[in-house]
Parts: structure tokens; sequence; C-alpha cells
């Protein structure tokens, strides 16, 4: 029996150790901006919240185990006791009450978060539109009309509007430090707003698996001054590289551990047409404008 | 003639594949020629393979499902010892289209051809037993039920070495299942061992649900049945309505690959999304499928080991119950990163809590029934408290994801593939092998070594903390699942513990092997001979160890819960008749294993497209069930003077 209490300790302490061993590299609990903040507190507070029915389970367990052991006779022993209106009223209330606080912060917490809904904060979003490739990242600035590849800069403390959608399987747009990921699917597209509240190069991935190269569908998210944004803007707009449609179908190809490109030019609605193309059918790129934008709503 | 399957099919050129498939024929082999040294294939014949008693079934279930667990786990050693490895400017030993291959196959065999095989082989020895029944509704559907699952697990094993496994996951979403991403044959292998053995599965659960409901000894209410038995009544409801969703799903699917039809498809107005909806729909049952048995299973333990009645019965069933319904409620919690609305989100995030309610009754329930009982500390009873703690932090994690909030940063990462592993091994694995050990001499007439089952125990316990927790971290460092390497030199230390956890794990499973053997060995010295080893409460050890095929020479009149305690305290145990009557049981038939064969041509002929051998395989499926139905000479009586001879030598045994 002493063995028994020996091990029943063991695992927990290790992964306590651990935790705090790695607290600097816990990324999704050190969020650089207001949605990764929000969703570290939410994580947080519903871990408490919890921890106040599930540390009693532990230890009752371990506790009754220890003292109802068959060698104890001391103990008292009733075995034909099977129900009590008390205890059974009261394990029905105290799982509850939690789930109930806990349903109260989902439904605030879930709205608020909701990835859709646009950030309030002062300053001009910047809007950039990603799309999954095999296997790399192609993002476009509409609004500077330039793109890039597996990278993307902008402002701190400046909302970011994403629009995501895939020109192969489905991927999941994802930014740990930032904080939510959403999936991108061809034919469709979703949105993401998140913002960052400290400069920083931050580790953004795909984190929904999409075959052979997905290991490597990295990209770096810079989060910097206005006035350096500005200088990676105008260094993309030095590249001799034009997003065309022969160059997004080159883009298209599958490739591995994609090198950082930049395109001083894009073609007008190239991530519409991305969208319209599963819409007509034929999977070939047609110039229709402004017609993915309507077909996927 | 031969369709897609040529030579160049085979990769020879892989060591590590050919090298388990060499070892995979060179283990049936020396299987093969045992038996026919030992001159055993008329006994294996007549008395397993073409059994429908549902004991013998039961066992076989458990067996294919254990040996499919060293497969699976053969691949967990593979895929932790890649990620130990492949950091930085290595990149470890497993190139993607193998590694992909790998995790893929981990996930199917353990759910579909290890964890529920080991519970519906419990289910097959218990239920029966636990109702006072002489078999199942339908015994030989259930024979068939068995040989369509091992159709599946052969044509899974044979992709190893006969063109390729699914590169996808094991939840095969499409566009990525699709022909335009994986044109090789591994998604058909996915789908066609899935679609056969789902069918099986299906036939199970239509045929214990039968069981349960119909086939009660005379006087057993519902609210008298044992927990179990309950259990499995929800899991069968949950496979029936949960089951054809799985098939339907699959079957569009294959009619995207076979026929280029596009509901799955990028293109042409298919929609990826509506196959992540059905699978799930499927899904999400399937995991209370999983676990629904091994809560039976502990509840039955724990009663036992304490001598003491189950605290809070109704309640028990209740909650079960509840979970039954709700988790068909759920499914939409698989991913809330889709991007649908906040309040379809919020919706089934609720949902999802609400499940946590009555779970939580239940681990109380078990607590409540320790308290003031007599508990003994054999090793189900160490699986059962390591279970109560496991899937409290399980549940735990469980909940966090399902707030949205949190499920954004912490969806497809490796704190997911922490949480559920941490309610499938601690709910799952630990309820089967506690329900092994409690079943075992049930089922063969002896008890298993104690000594080693808890030295293994101690070793999967400590193991499953060692690998899951860095885990756990893991998934707050950003790492997602399906990794195959990574740069990130934070992550490298941990994924190192959790090799080494899965190093002490592998040592656990080494010791259960070890105890089935030495407990073989040392059999006359843990003989049971009063089919009651443990004091149980429950019909099951009323009988031998093991029962006579026809299970109760009289069928037991109940009246009241835990019907084998109260005939204990009335002394009406050892009453026997003075006159036995002759029992109806049904034949044996091959009819079963035959159908099985024909499913694997139809199978396989699927996969490379060999048509010809797909008519063949269908037509031999129909030409057979036909053969038999119209069939007469399926039953037969035992004797009399036979029961009575069997129960006198079991009395004499007793009295010896």
């Amino acid at each position: 029996m002493r063995n028994a209490r020996h091990h029943l300790w063991k695992g927990l302490p290790v992964g306590a150790v651990a935790a705090l061993s790695g607290c600097a590299n816990l990324t999704v609990l050190n969020p650089r901006g207001q949605v990764g903040s929000e969703e570290k507190t939410l994580i947080l507070t519903a871990a408490i919240l919890m921890l106040l029915v599930v540390v009693p389970v532990i230890v009752l367990t371990v506790v009754f185990a220890l003292r109802y052991r068959a060698s104890n006779t001391k103990a008292k022993f009733t075995p034909e006791w099977s129900h009590s209106k008390r205890i059974e009223t009261v394990i029905w209330l105290v799982p509850l009450a939690i789930i109930t606080t806990l349903g109260i912060l989902t439904w605030i917490s879930t709205h608020k978060l909701d990835p859709y809904r646009p950030l309030a904060a002062s300053g001009t979003p910047v809007t950039i539109e990603a799309i999954s490739l095999d296997w790399k990242w192609l993002f476009i600035y509409p609004d500077e009309r330039i793109a890039s590849v597996n990278e993307i800069a902008f402002p701190t403390n400046v909302p970011i509007n994403f629009q995501i959608t895939s020109d192969t399987v489905m991927n999941s747009f994802f930014i740990p430090q930032l904080g939510s990921q959403i999936y991108s699917m061809a034919g469709m597209r979703t949105q993401l707003h998140l913002i960052s509240d400290a400069p920083g190069t931050y580790a953004g991935l795909s984190s929904n698996f999409s075959g052979q190269g997905f290991s490597n569908m990295r990209f770096s998210a810079i989060s910097t001054s206005e006035e350096q944004f500005e200088d990676w803007v105008s260094k993309a707009r030095q590249s001799p590289d034009k997003l065309d449609l022969d160059a997004f179908e080159a883009l298209e190809k599958p490739s591995e551990d994609v090198p950082v490109q930049y395109f001083s030019d894009v073609t007008p609605h190239l991530f519409e047409d991305v969208i319209a193309k599963y819409m007509t059918g034929a999977g070939s790129m047609q110039m229709t404008g402004q017609v993915g934008a309507q077909a996927s709503n | 003639m031969l369709g897609k399957l040529t030579l160049s099919q085979i990769p020879y050129t892989n060591p590590i594949i050919m090298g388990a498939f060499g070892f995979m024929i060179l283990a049936v082999v020396a299987l093969f020629a045992l038996i026919t040294f030992l001159h055993k294939w008329k006994w294996l014949w007549y008395e397993w393979l073409t059994s429908v008693d549902h004991k013998k079934i039961g066992v076989m279930y458990i067996i294919v499902a254990l040996v499919m667990g060293l497969r699976g786990f053969a691949d967990v050693v593979m895929m932790r010892s890649q990620l130990a490895l492949s950091f930085g400017s290595s990149q470890g030993y497993l190139p993607p289209e193998h590694y992909d291959q790998v995790f893929s196959a981990h996930g199917v065999i353990m759910i579909f051809f290890m964890a529920m095989p080991f519970l519906i082989g419990l289910i097959n020895i218990a239920v029966p037993l636990q109702i006072g029944a002489r078999d199942v509704a339908f015994p030989f559907m259930n024979s068939v039920s068995f040989w369509l699952f091992v159709v599946g697990v052969i044509l899974v094993n044979l992709s190893l070495a006969i063109g390729e496994f699914a590169q996808t996951g094991w939840v095969a979403y499409p566009p990525l299942s699709e022909l335009n991403y994986s044109p090789g044959v591994g998604v058909d292998y996915y789908i066609w061992s899935l679609e056969i053995a789902g069918v099986g599965t299906l036939l199970t659960g239509i045929n214990f649900f039968v069981t349960i409901i119909r086939m009660r000894a005379p006087g057993m209410k519902l609210m008298q049945m044992p927990v179990f038995t309950w259990a499995a009544l929800c899991t069968m409801v949950l496979i029936i309505a949960a089951f054809p969703i799985l098939t339907v799903v699959l079957a569009l699917l294959s009619l995207d690959r076979y026929l280029g039809m596009h509901f799955f498809t990028n293109t042409l107005g298919g929609n990826a999304m509506m196959y992540v909806n059905l699978f799930w729909a499927w899904g999400h049952p399937e995991v209370y499928i999983l676990v629904l048995p091994a809560f039976g299973i502990f509840s039955e333990v724990i009663a036992t080991f304490t001598g003491k009645r189950l605290f809070g019965y109704t309640s028990m069933i209740y909650a079960t119950v509840v979970i039954t319904v709700l988790s068909f409620l759920v499914w939409l919690h698989h991913f809330f990163t889709m991007g649908s609305g906040a309040d379809v989100n919020a919706f089934f995030s609720l949902t999802t809590m609400v499940i946590a309610i009555p779970t939580g009754v239940k681990i109380f329930n078990w607590l409540f029934t320790i308290y003031r009982g007599r508990l003994r500390f054999t090793t189900p009873v160490l699986w059962t408290l390591a279970f109560m703690v496991t899937f409290t932090i399980g549940g735990m994690s469980g909940v966090m994801l399902s707030l949205p909030g949190a499920d954004y940063v912490l969806h497809n990462s490796q704190f997911l593939i922490a949480h559920f592993h941490n309610t499938i091994i601690g709910g799952t694995v630990f309820g089967a092998f506690a329900g092994f050990a409690y079943w075992f001499p049930k089922a063969y007439g002896f008890k298993l070594n104690e000594k080693l089952g808890k030295r293994a125990f101690w070793c999967w316990f400590v193991g499953f903390y060692l690998t899951f927790v860095p885990l756990y971290i893991l998934g707050f460092m950003g790492m997602t699942r399906r990794v195959n390497h990574y740069d990130n030199p934070t992550w490298h230390p941990l994924l190192i513990v959790a090799a080494a956890g899965v190093f002490l794990t592998l040592i656990g499973i080494l010791l259960q092997v070890t105890q089935v053997v030495v407990s073989f060995l040392q059999r006359k010295q843990n003989l049971d001979l009063t089919g009651d080893p443990w004091d149980g409460r429950t019909l099951e050890w009323s009988t031998s160890s093991p029962p006579p095929s026809y299970n109760f020479a009289t069928i037991p009149v109940v009246t009241g819960r835990d019907a084998f305690w109260e005939m204990k305290h009335n002394g009406a145990v050892n009453h026997r008749p003075t006159e036995y009557r002759s029992i109806h049981m049904p034949k044996n038939t091959g009819a079963g294993v035959f159908i099985g064969l024909f499913n694997l041509a139809l199978g396989f002929a699927l996969i490379w497209h060999i048509w010809w051998l797909a008519i063949l395989g269908l037509l031999g499926i129909v030409v057979t069930l036909i053969l038999r139905t119209s069939s007469d000479n399926i039953h037969y009586y035992v004797p009399a003077e036979d029961v009575a001879r069997i129960e006198n030598e079991r009395a004499e045994r007793l009295a010896r």
C-alpha cells in the first residue's frame, strides 16, 4: 500500500516542474495581442474553476482508497448502504453550478472572441488576404497592391483584417502568440481579426494537416512600427517579381520549404478569382472580378 | 486482370516496411506451423472459427484486438522516436509519405481495430451471462460481425505491403482524401476496411440491443440490470444510430473517388464541410461508444472489490442515458475554427459542457461506493483508481477545449492530442485492461498473475503521464499535431521525455504479455473452481468458469439488483435441481467465415479495381447468405444426460 501512495503522486509534480521551467516558451500563454490575452485569461479562468472540483475528486479518490482498504478493519463498513438523497443532490448540483458558471462565461466570451468580429481599436485596419497553397502561404495586401510568400508585416497596435481562402486542401491559419486560428477552405472565404501589442517576429503556421509538406508550412508575422512597416512595403514594391496569372500558376505548384518572396504588383481581385474558380467548377482561373466576392458569402 | 495492382505497388525498397511485413508473415507462418504440428486445425475450425458461442467469439475479438494493439503501438514507437530525432538539421528516419501513413494507421487501428473490438469482446463474454441468457439473440449474426471485423483487420495489414495506407490522418478529411490529392490506394484501403468492419459493428449493435431487451432472465427488470449491461445497452443504441452515418459518409467519399461525383470535392458544388459535419456526427457518439462500456466495467469492478452495493445506481443509469442522448448534440465542437457564427459555436459549446455534469456524477458515485467499503487492491481496482484520477484530468482538459475561445488557440495542437489520449487511454484502455483482468478467470477458468499485472500497471500509469504531460505543455508552446519535423529547440527536451514515457509503457506491455504466458503456465495453481473468484455480485459469477456452452443449466430467476449477491445471501446458490432438461442451442456454422472470405475478396477487389473479383465476392456473399437462411439444420439439443453429467462434474470438483 505504501507503494501505491508513493506512485500516485509521482505523475503530478513532474508536469508542474516541467511547466514552470518552460514558462517563457509557452507561446500560447505568452500572448502579444488583445485576442490572445483574452483567450489566455479564459483558459486560466476555466482551469481554476474546474480545479475547484478536480482537485477534491483526486484527493478524495486517494484518501478513500487508502482509508477504506480491505486491510483497515477499523474503518466503517456499510455493505448495504447505496443511496443518500443528500449526497446525490450535492453531486448533481456541484458540477451543475460549475458548468452553469462556465456556460455564462462561454456565451459571453464566444461572442466577444468571434474571429469574424472586427476589433475595436484606433487606427485604420490593415487588410491581408491569405491563400494557403501546397505548401506555403501567399499573402496579398490589396490596398498596397503588393504580395508576399511566407512572411507578413503589420504595424503594432493596428487591427489586422485577414481574409482567408485556400487554393488546395483545407489548412488552418494560425499565429499562436496573437490568438485565434481559422480554417482556410477552397471556394470559401473565412475571416480573422487580430492585433498585436508588442513589436516582434511571431511564428505563423498551418495547424491543419494538409499533406506531405505540411510540417514546413510556416511563415513569419512581423509586428513593427508604422515607419518600419512602410519600409517593408517599399521593399516589396522594389521586387522585380509581379504576381500576375502566370506567376500565380507557377506558385500554385506543390513545393516545400519555400523561402520568403515579395511581389511588387498584384493582378486586381486575384483573391476573389481564386475563390471563384472553385465556384464555376471548371477549376481554372478566369478574370471574373467581383463574382468571387458575392459567391463566397 | 489485376486492376491497378502491379508488382511496382509493393514497396520492396523500403527496409522498414519490408521488415515489418516480413515479421508479420513470419509470425503467421510460425502460427500455422504450430497449429499443424499440434494437429489442431480441426479443433480450431470446429471449436473456434465456426463457433457461434458468444463467449468464444468474445475471446476471439479480444485476441485480435490485442494483436492489433501491438501493431498500433509499434506505430506509436515509430512516431515518438521520429519526433525525438527529427529536430533541426536531422530529418529523422521517417520521410513524410511514410510518417503520414503511420499516424493515419495508428488512429484507425487503435479506434476501430483495438479499442472497439476489445470492448465488444468483453461485452460478448459478459453481457449474456450477466442477464442470465444462454446466448445472444442472433448467434450466427454475431459470428458474421466478428468475421467482418477480421476482414477490416486483414485489409489494414495488407496495406502495409501491398500498396499503401491513407496519408490523410484517421479522419480522412476531403479534399485531401479526394482523388486529386490522394491518387493512391491508401484512402481506398481506409474506406473499405472501415465500411466492411463498420457493417459488422452495426450488426453487433442490433444483436446486443435485441439480446438485452428480449433475453433477460425472468424477473430482471430494466432497472435491475447490472450497470455494465446498461452501459452496453446504451452503447448499442449509439452504434445503431451512429454507424449508418459513417457508412454513408464513406460511401459518398467512395462515389467521389470511384465514379467522379462531387459530394466533397473543391469543384462543381462539392462541399468538404459536409463530410466534416457527417464524420463527426458519427465521430462524437463513437467517443461514447468507446467510453460507456468502460464506465460499466469500472462500476462492476468497484462494487465487487469493495464488497458493497454500487452507490447511486439510479443516478448512474440516468447519467449514462443522458450522456447517450447528449453525445449526438455536440459534434460541431470538433471544428469551432471552421468559421461558424458565435451563436452556433456557443450552442455546441454549451451542449458539450453539459455532458461534464452526468460524467462528474458518475465519478462521485464511484467515490462514494469506495466510501465505507472494504477495497481489495487487485489489478482491476488499480486500473479503476488510475482511471478516476486520469479521466478527471482528461475531462478538465476536454471542458477547456469545449470553450470556443480556448479552442481557437488549442485546436489541432498537441494539447488536443494529450486530451483525447487522456480520456481514451485513461478511460477506454484502462477500462479494457480492468475488464480483461476481471473477467479473465470467467473466460478461461484460471486467474491472471497478480504480481506481474500490478507491475505492468505501474509502468503503464507512470509511462502514460510521462508521455502526455509533455504533450499538454507542447500544446501551449504552439506545437500542432501531425508534424514530422521541427526547428524549435524548446520542444526537443519535452519530446524526448514523451519518447521515454512510451518506452516505459512498452515495458508495461511486455510485462502484460509475460503475465499472460506465466499465468497460463501456472494455471493449475490459480484455477477458479467456484466460478466466483472475486466474491462477485452479478449472474456471470453464478455459473462455472469457463461456463458450459449453454451458460446456465437452469435459467436463474431474478428478484433484485445484484442478483447473484442476493442468491448468496438467501442461501439459494447451491440448490441443484433434481432433474435437468435438454437445452436448445444454435449449431456452429462456417457460413460466417465464408461470408468474411468473400467480403475480403470484395474489399480487396474494390481497392484495386479488380472488377471480376468484386462481382465474384459479392455473389459469394449473397449465395452463402441464401444457403444459410434456407437451411433448417441450425439448432440442436444438448441432451438432459449431458447437462446432468456436466453439472455433476462441476459439483464434484467443488466438493473436492
